[in-house]
């Protein structure tokens, strides 16, 4: 059996980037103000999924929720090699919280059928929680390898994987029989570059929304359809699904289905504290040692 | 962190500017290959968008990845032990980075693998790889080894050899230079032979070859025996294998990254390219045209990062209570720099530009004789386009590697004492770019490539046109003074040639081609000054430098101290 690998990716606002009216008062981003990008450990998930596809062969299916033009991320992912590219986008989608985006998530994976690995990043920038990956392995069953730093094995014969992941003060090394997902933090593996035959073939690849975009009144539906059907059979489609495509409860997505509400945004500044230097002695050294084993910084 | 295709705006302007129209056209086959190959581009406009990804990419690379790794390639070098040779870590990377990305193949056929590009792109990306690490570039801008193998060999070698290429399985080695035939290539001695089989074997020592461990080899050898002279050298590819002795390593001033070998042939096996005896007078002379114009890329790619360097220090360094940048002497200099930049793309691009309408008009005339067709107009189009390559070539090779060197030499000097160290990039640009007007032929050679088109003023028809043309306002002024320097240039013409001496010719041919380029470069300067006004400026300072140049250039060929008749003994006679 050919391996299958969904990657879970998002598109997120450049966070590097915020100034001034970004923040709405209640604390939530104005995406809007911001430049969209492809979330950084996602991008490094996808990566590590294409270096197992080219270590084993398979196929790499990249999924992302989101706005109608998260499209523009997933054709990034089709350039780096992804062999296919899912957009779940419905208006009643939105404003999600991390419960409801990983239901969501969840019904497009059992949508999608068979898999052997599902990646994600460890978080993503706009919100920094690094619930979805877990919730979502919860929701679908299986085991989780969370914060990747490395995969060391792949076993596709045992069907188990062996990786490396980092815990505080240091690494654990896990193994875990098949399906499993695993989040990626940022360091693992360097994105690859666009593939220039790949760039020039699918930056042709469109969503149904950007299908039904190029089509105005006097078209009919037929016409759309011949359009949907021609971009599938050049490959150049984006699977694009709705509620009802994933077959989900709309009370459970969306606002409806988020518990989470903003409490309240404060302004943290992080400042140096005080200093304090350490003689150059042996004495010193040994003080410092046995301070920092005493505030439990190591030992 | 930058992209050095989306954010040098220069770069752009040049992109935006060139016209690909016919040449895509016809390289694409009328947009058929769109049928077989789900890359190609359906229209020029599509074309012309993916042209503008490509590089991008090739931008993001040279700019966020090569950069980064420049310095560090620099000091590890590449090394050599137990007769193999391993490039620098970041290097290795670099190359692996490119190849991750599919640029390996840039202008071969897609039936090879290859993303058929004109060859302008491909200097596009020289220039962008080079400002990166001028190292890689050497490795990158091999691509030209390919081209000679898709040009020349029969079709089961390029079947053979070019899918590897694209792909970036392997990496090609030019090997022509001998320790007795540098610049005179006639003199190559390395021997071909054939077996009873009709089977060909190489056997010699070559000398300087950039990446001689690669994978596959073009090797100029002597196949007719008994011969001295270039008609009995032919062309042979091979494989890098175990009968390749890399023999050392060169340790070099600058480029440190990419390996310069010194290589032993024991009876390799080879394949002939071509025809026997056409291999230098045919194959390495295009060859080297290639080459040329890939090393007044790297050279401008080079003088660019340099200049960036200078620009950027030249605003920070405070001295006497104010940036250095407001003391005229440097404002000059760096003026000089951005002046030598902007004319050196200027004259690239249009170079490159007429190295591809003549190949596409080999294209079409290949075309119509196979369909049976008069190629009588295409013929004489295309030998049209041939003068003028074989004249801009040499042109861009010569000025552009010599303004580079200035480039970075100003650099230094912008940065005083601190740029001397190693500490900062300057110290290395300046080591880098030393090369650039001495490989693939000295300045010196290049002048003796360029003069015929001189002499012959391969570009006169067009200089008529402009000086027919009505020129506006400042346009106009600065028309007449290119005027006034072709009457100059005429006049150092007339005089060398009716000396009837060659070796004053051969003295003199430097300023006349300095002289006859700065005609060809000033109008192209003032139709860009027409469609952005910043231009202007720039050739302003252009024209009105090479003017005073030119005054200078026919006082010393007319009125100058002839060295000639100098008794050379004595001048040199003390230490």
């Amino acid at each position: 059996m050919s391996l299958h690998s969904i990657v879970l990716v998002k598109q997120v606002p450049d966070t590097s980037n915020i100034s001034g009216d970004v923040m709405r008062p209640d604390g939530t981003v104005n995406r809007a103000r911001l430049p969209a990008i492809f979330n950084p450990e996602d991008q490094e998930a996808l990566e590590l999924a294409l270096r197992l596809k080219d270590e084993h062969g398979g196929t790499v299916t990249a999924l992302t929720m989101g706005p109608p033009n998260a499209a523009n991320m997933l054709r990034d992912c089709l350039y780096m090699g992804a062999d296919r590219a899912i957009l779940v986008s419905d208006r009643r989608f939105a404003a999600a919280d991390t419960l409801a985006t990983s239901y969501a998530l969840h019904k497009a994976i059992l949508h999608i059928g068979d898999y052997d690995l599902i990646f994600g990043g460890r978080q993503a920038i706009d919100g920094d929680t690094a619930q979805v990956g877990p919730q979502t392995a919860e929701k679908m069953n299986i085991p989780q390898i969370t914060y990747t730093q490395e995969i060391l094995n792949l076993d596709l014969k045992k069907r188990t994987i062996r990786a490396r992941r980092a815990i505080k003060n240091g690494h654990e090394i896990l193994e875990a029989p098949l399906p499993v997902l695993l989040t990626v933090i940022k360091g693992s593996a360097e994105p690859r570059p666009f593939e220039v035959r790949r760039l020039c073939t699918y930056k042709r690849a469109q969503s149904k929304f950007e299908i039904e975009a190029t089509v105005d009144d006097s078209h009919d539906l037929v016409w759309m359809e011949e359009l949907m059907e021609r971009a599938k059979t050049q490959n150049l489609y984006i699977e694009t699904w709705n509620i009802e495509d994933i077959d989900a409860d709309v009370e459970m997505c969306g606002l409806a289905g988020s518990p989470t509400k903003v409490h309240k945004v404060e302004n943290v500044v992080l400042s140096g504290s005080e200093f304090k230097q350490v003689p150059a002695t042996a004495e010193g050294m040994n003080e410092m040692i046995t301070e920092l084993m005493q505030d439990h910084i190591f030992g | 962190m930058s992209n050095f295709f989306t954010e040098n705006q220069d770069i752009q302007f040049q992109f935006n500017r060139i016209d690909l129209e016919k040449i895509t056209r016809i390289r694409e086959k009328d947009y058929t290959e769109a049928e077989k190959y789900p890359f190609a581009p359906r229209d020029y406009e599509d074309a012309k968008d993916n042209f503008r990804r490509i590089l991008e990419v090739v931008g993001d690379i040279a700019g966020n990845f090569v950069a980064e790794r420049a310095r560090e390639v620099d000091e590890l070098g590449s090394t050599f032990e137990d007769g193999k040779v391993t490039y620098a870590r970041g290097l290795e990377e670099a190359l692996e980075r490119l190849n991750q990305a599919g640029l390996m193949g840039f202008i071969l056929e897609r039936k090879y693998g290859g993303l058929n590009l004109p060859i302008s792109l491909y200097i596009f990306g020289i220039e962008m790889v080079s400002r990166g690490d001028a190292s890689l570039m050497n490795l990158f801008g091999l691509q030209d080894i390919s081209e000679t193998i898709e040009n020349y060999a029969s079709d089961e070698i390029k079947e053979e050899f070019l899918p590897k290429f694209s792909s970036g399985e392997v990496t090609g080695a030019m090997v022509l230079t001998e320790p007795d035939a540098g610049s005179d290539l006639q003199a190559v001695k390395t021997r071909a032979y054939q077996d009873e089989n009709g089977n060909w074997f190489l056997s010699g020592v070559k000398r300087f070859i950039t990446n001689g461990n690669a994978d596959v080899c073009l090797v100029l050898a002597r196949s007719e025996e008994g011969t001295r002279d270039g008609r009995g050298l032919s062309l042979f590819v091979c494989y890098g294998d175990d009968t390749v002795q890399i023999r050392r390593i060169e340790h070099k001033l600058g480029i440190k990254g990419s390996p310069t070998c010194e290589m032993q042939f024991h009876d390799t096996p080879a394949k002939l390219i071509g025809s026997r005896k056409r291999g230098l007078i045919a194959y390495v002379m295009s060859l080297m045209n290639g080459a040329r114009l890939g090393v007044a890329a790297q050279a401008l790619g080079i003088a660019q990062a340099a200049y960036v360097e200078a620009r950027r220090y030249a605003s920070e360094r405070e001295q006497f209570g104010k940036p250095i940048l407001n003391f005229p002497a440097v404002a000059e200099m760096l003026i000089r720099m951005k002046v030598d930049l902007e004319s050196s793309r200027t004259l690239i691009y249009d170079t490159a530009h007429a190295v591809d309408m003549h190949k596409i008009s080999e294209m079409e005339m290949q075309r119509l004789q196979e369909a049976g067709e008069s190629i009588s107009d295409i013929r004489e189009e295309s030998k049209q386009w041939k003068a003028m390559a074989d004249f801009l070539t040499p042109l861009s090779k010569f000025v552009i590697s010599e303004k580079a060197n200035r480039i970075c030499y100003d650099a230094i000097q912008i940065h005083g004492g601190t740029g001397y160290m190693q500490e900062f990039n300057v110290e290395r640009h300046f080591r880098d770019v030393r090369i650039t007007n001495i490989y693939e032929g000295t300045s010196q050679l290049q002048v003796i490539a360029a003069i015929g088109g001189v002499i012959k003023g391969v570009a006169d028809g067009i200089f008529d046109a402009n000086e027919a043309r009505e020129y506006r306002h400042e346009a106009r002024q600065l028309a007449n003074k290119l005027a006034k320097i072709r009457s100059l240039m005429n006049k150092c013409k007339d005089y060398v040639l009716e000396k009837d001496d060659k070796a004053y010719q051969e003295l003199h041919s430097a300023e006349l081609v300095e002289m006859y380029g700065s005609i060809y470069v000033g109008y192209i300067l003032l139709d860009e000054a027409a469609e952005d006004s910043r231009k202007m400026l720039i050739a302003k300072k252009y024209i009105m430098d090479a003017l005073a140049t030119a005054l200078h250039h026919t006082e010393s060929i007319t009125r100058g101290f002839d060295t000639l008749f100098a008794d050379v003994e004595q001048i040199l006679t003390r230490e």
